[in-house]
C-alpha cells in the first residue's frame, strides 16, 4: 500500500486544526455535538490503527482488541477516580499497562496461528467484561455500575469549550501516535514486522527474531488500542463493562478492513467510517422507509450490512486502496490493466 | 436568540388578543423542542444487541404517540417521538443522547432504557438541565432530587420491592432460613440490599446462603443444589426470566420444596412460569403493579379492553401476552398527562415541575388502588405493589396494596 502523499497530509492537518475555530462564525455547522462525534472518530481511528499494526503489518489476527480497549479505559478511569490523577497523565500509564497485557498475551499466542489465534483473542474479548464485574475487583472497577468520571477541563484558561478542547486533545494524541507508527514501520523493525507477515519462514531464516517481534508487536498494538480506550473514558466520562462487549472488536475489524488493511491512512478512514455509518445507518433506514416511501422495514444493522457488502465488492482493498487505484487508473489509462491484474493477485493471495 | 423575550411575549399577547377564541393573555413559553405545532421527545433503547428483547418497549411507545397524534395531539401539538438504537452500550448511549439533545433539540428525554445507559447520561442531562423522565429501569438511584433534580424513575424500585418481600417473610414464616439466588449485577444487588434492609439486624442470621450467577452462565443448577444443601426453607429467586425458570424447575427436580419468592422482573407467565412447569411453580409469591394481560380476571375490565383495542389497532400482529406493551402504554400515559399539564409553558423547567407534582393520579393498567404520586422531594412515581401467588395457570392477587414507607 502506498504512503499517503505528504502535501495532502499537511493540508488535512491544517484543516483539522483550524475548522473547530470557525465555531463562532458557523455555530450550526461546527456544533459541539459534531466536534464530539469527530472526537469519537479520532478515538476509533487510534484503536483501528493499533489493530492495523498487528493485523495489517504483522499478519496476526485479533478479535480481542475490545479487551485492550477496556483495559486502557479502566486503567484511566481508576487512576482518575481513585487517585485523582489528571486525565492526561493517565494516557502513558494506560499505554504501559496495555503494552504489558498485550505482550504477555502475545507469548502464548506465539504457538497459535491464523484461526486459532482468532479464537484465543475472541475468548479474551468475551472474558474481560466478566472479569471487570468480578467481586474481588469490584472496589476498583465499580462492578456493573461502572465508574462515573468528569470531562476534561480546559487548561491554561484557553478560550475553548469542553468539546473543542477534547477534540484538540484527541487530535494531538492521534497525530503523535500516527507519526510514531509511521516511523516504526519505516525502520528496520517495521520491515522485520512486515517480512514476518509476508514470508514467515524466510524472515526466520534471515535471522529475524520472529518470536520477539511478534510479541512486541502485540504489545505495541495493545498499547495503541489502550490509549484509545483511555481517551474514550475521558470523552464519554463513564466506563461500564457493557461498553466493551465483543461487538466492539468486530467494529474495529470492520474499520480495519473497510479503511484498508496494512495502510496507516486507511486506519484513520476506517475509524471515521464506522462511527459515521454506525450513526447514519438508522437515519438512512428511516429515510428509506418514510421519505422514499419504500415498504422495506430495514433495521439499522441491515443497512450497515448492505453498505459493507457493497463496499467490499467495489473496493476489496479498502477505501484507501480503492481510491488509490482509482486515481492511478484515471491518470494513466494504459496502466489500468496492469493495476487490475495486480489487484486480483493481491486480493487472492 | 433572535428575538428578545419581551418582544416575543408581546407578539404572543397581541396574537392572543386578536384570536378571540383563545383565553386572553395565555402565556406561552417554549424551550428547545417545543413550538405551536410540535413537541419533540427523545428516547433511546436497545433495538439491537444482548438486551434487544426490551426493544418492544420503544415500539410500543412509538405506537402510543401515533395514537395520540391521530386524536389531535396534546393541546393541539403533535408529538414528534425520536427513538434511537444504543445497543445497550453506555458509550453509545452518550453519543445518541447528545444527538437528541444537541442536534434534534428535544424538549426532554423519555423512558430511556437500562441502568448502565442511564447512569452514563445522568450527569450530562443534569448539567444541561434537560429532563430525563420516567427512565426504564427499576434501580433505586433514580429518585434523588437533591443531587439530580432532572432525573426521575417510574416503576417501583427493586429496593422497595425487596423490602416488602422481607417483611412478608418475617410476618408469615416461622424460623425462616432464606436461600438467595442473585444475578451478579446492579439489578441483583439492589434487590439483595433491599432484602437485607427489610430483614433488619437479623439479616445475617435469616439469610442461610447467598449464591450468585453471571448473566452469561448457561445454567444455575449447581447454585440451586448449594441452596438446597444449606437447609434453607425459603427461596428468594433474584433472577432474570430465563434463569428464574431454570431455578424453579431445578428446585422441583431435586425435591427442594421451600416457600418461594420471586422478583417482579420474572413474573411473566409465558416466559417464566410455563417453561418452569406450572406444577413446579404453584405457590410462588411475587409482586405486581401492572395488570397482567394473561390474567383472565381482567377480561371484562374496561382498561384492559381499551388496551386490547389499542393494541389491535396500533400494534397489529404482536404478542398481546407481552407485558412490556402494558408497561409502554402506562408510562406513555403518564408522559402524556405531564405534557398536558404543562399547557403552553413548554419549558424544561416546567416539564420537570409538572412531573414532580402528581397527586394520586390514576394511570390505566396499574393495579386497582395503585396511583402515581410525586413531589419536589419524592421522585418515585409508583411506590406500591400487591403480592400475588401462582395458582393453576396464572397469578392470583392477594392481600392489600402495599406501599413502602417513606424511602
Amino acid at each position: 500500500m502506498p504512503a499517503f502523499p505528504k502535501k495532502w497530509l499537511w493540508i488535512l492537518l491544517a484543516l483539522a486544526f483550524l475548522v473547530p475555530l470557525l465555531q463562532p462564525l458557523l455555530p450550526d455547522v461546527v456544533s459541539n455535538y459534531r466536534l464530539f462525534l469527530v472526537s469519537t472518530m479520532i478515538i476509533a481511528a487510534i484503536a483501528v490503527l493499533g489493530l492495523n499494526l498487528l493485523t495489517g503489518f504483522n499478519g496476526q489476527i485479533s478479535l480481542g482488541h475490545s479487551a485492550f480497549y477496556a483495559v486502557g479505559a479502566y486503567t484511566a478511569a481508576i487512576l482518575m477516580d481513585k487517585l485523582d490523577m489528571p486525565y492526561y497523565a493517565t494516557l502513558p500509564i494506560a499505554a504501559v499497562m496495555c503494552f504489558i497485557v498485550g505482550y504477555l498475551f502475545g507469548l502464548p499466542a506465539l504457538k497459535l496461528e491464523g484461526h486459532y489465534l482468532a479464537l484465543a483473542t475472541f475468548a479474551l474479548a468475551l472474558s474481560v467484561p466478566q472479569i471487570l464485574k468480578y467481586k474481588w475487583l469490584e472496589d476498583l472497577t465499580g462492578g456493573v455500575q461502572g465508574i462515573v468520571l468528569s470531562k476534561p477541563d480546559v487548561p491554561f484558561g484557553l478560550p475553548l469549550n469542553e468539546d473543542q478542547w477534547l477534540y484538540y486533545y484527541c487530535l494531538v494524541v492521534m497525530v503523535l501516535l500516527y507519526w510514531a507508527a509511521a516511523n516504526i514501520l519505516n525502520s528496520r523493525s517495521g520491515r522485520a514486522m512486515m517480512a514476518i507477515r509476508d514470508q514467515y519462514m524466510a524472515a526466520d531464516t534471515m535471522g529475524i527474531d520472529t518470536a520477539l517481534y511478534k510479541t512486541v508487536t502485540f504489545g505495541i498494538s495493545a498499547a495503541y488500542t489502550g490509549i484509545a480506550g483511555a481517551l474514550s473514558a475521558s470523552a464519554i466520562a463513564f466506563v461500564a463493562p457493557d461498553s466493551f462487549n465483543f461487538f466492539l472488536s468486530i467494529k474495529f475489524l470492520i474499520g480495519l478492513v473497510v479503511g484498508g488493511v496494512g495502510s496507516l491512512a486507511g486506519s484513520v478512514v476506517g475509524g471515521i467510517f464506522y462511527v459515521l455509518v454506525d450513526n447514519s445507518a438508522q437515519a438512512l433506514s428511516t429515510f428509506v422507509k418514510n421519505d422514499l416511501g419504500l415498504q422495506f422495514d430495514l433495521s439499522a444493522y441491515t443497512v450497515f450490512g448492505i453498505i459493507l457488502i457493497v463496499l467490499m465488492y467495489l473496493m476489496p482493498m479498502g477505501i484507501v486502496g480503492g481510491v488509490y487505484y482509482l486515481v492511478r487508473s484515471m491518470r494513466s489509462p494504459g496502466a489500468k490493466a496492469r493495476e487490475q491484474a495486480a489487484l486480483k493477485q493481491r486480493a487472492s493471495s | 436568540m433572535g428575538t428578545s423575550r419581551r418582544g416575543f411575549v408581546g407578539g404572543v399577547s397581541a396574537l392572543a388578543l386578536l384570536s378571540s377564541s383563545r383565553a386572553a393573555f395565555a402565556q406561552k413559553k417554549y424551550d428547545n423542542g417545543a413550538s405551536d405545532s410540535e413537541i419533540k421527545l427523545g428516547h433511546c433503547g436497545p433495538y439491537s444487541g444482548p438486551a434487544s428483547a426490551y426493544g418492544v418497549i420503544g415500539k410500543g411507545i412509538e405506537a402510543y404517540w401515533k395514537s395520540v397524534n391521530d386524536l389531535g395531539g396534546i393541546n393541539g401539538r403533535k408529538i414528534n417521538f425520536i427513538t434511537l438504537d444504543d445497543g445497550y452500550s453506555p458509550a453509545k448511549t452518550v453519543e445518541v443522547v447528545r444527538q437528541l439533545v444537541e442536534q434534534d433539540k428535544v424538549l426532554c428525554l423519555f423512558n430511556t432504557l437500562g441502568t448502565p445507559s442511564n447512569t452514563a447520561i445522568q450527569k450530562y442531562m443534569n448539567q444541561r438541565k434537560v429532563p430525563q423522565l420516567y427512565v426504564a429501569t427499576g434501580a433505586s438511584k433514580w429518585g434523588r432530587p437533591k443531587e439530580f433534580p432532572w432525573t426521575m424513575g417510574y416503576q417501583p424500585d427493586y429496593h422497595t420491592e425487596a423490602v416488602i418481600y422481607a417483611k412478608h417473610i418475617l410476618a408469615n414464616i416461622k424460623d425462616a432460613k432464606v436461600g438467595v439466588l442473585m444475578q451478579n449485577d446492579d439489578f441483583g444487588k439492589d434487590y439483595v440490599d433491599g432484602f437485607k434492609e427489610g430483614l433488619g439486624q437479623d439479616a445475617g442470621k435469616v439469610i442461610a446462603k447467598l449464591v450468585t450467577y453471571e448473566v452469561t452462565d448457561p445454567t444455575v443448577e449447581s447454585q440451586i443444589i448449594q441452596l438446597k444443601d444449606s437447609g434453607a426453607n425459603v427461596f428468594f429467586n433474584v433472577a432474570t426470566p430465563k434463569f428464574a425458570a431454570q431455578a424453579i424447575r431445578k428446585a422441583a427436580d431435586i425435591g427442594w420444596k421451600p416457600a418461594q419468592y420471586m422478583t417482579n422482573v420474572s413474573a411473566s407467565v409465558t416466559s417464566v412460569m410455563k417453561p418452569a412447569g406450572f406444577d413446579n411453580g404453584q405457590g410462588i409469591i411475587t409482586a405486581a403493579y401492572l395488570k397482567d394481560p394473561t390474567d383472565k380476571r381482567w377480561d371484562d375490565d374496561a382498561e384492559m379492553k381499551t388496551w386490547r383495542a389499542w393494541m389491535d389497532k396500533y400494534m397489529p400482529g404482536t404478542n398481546q401476552g407481552d407485558a412490556n406493551y402494558v408497561y409502554a402504554y402506562s408510562v406513555s400515559f403518564l408522559m402524556q398527562q405531564t405534557l398536558a399539564k404543562c399547557g403552553d409553558m413548554l419549558t424544561h423547567e416546567n416539564v420537570m415541575k409538572q412531573a414532580a407534582n402528581f397527586q394520586k393520579l390514576r394511570v390505566p393498567m396499574l393495579l386497582p388502588g395503585i396511583t402515581v404520586s410525586t413531589s419536589p422531594t419524592d421522585y418515585y412515581p409508583i411506590q406500591a405493589v400487591q403480592l400475588q401467588r401462582f395458582k393453576g395457570e396464572t397469578w392470583d392477587l392477594f392481600g392489600d396494596v402495599m406501599a413502602a414507607e417513606g424511602s
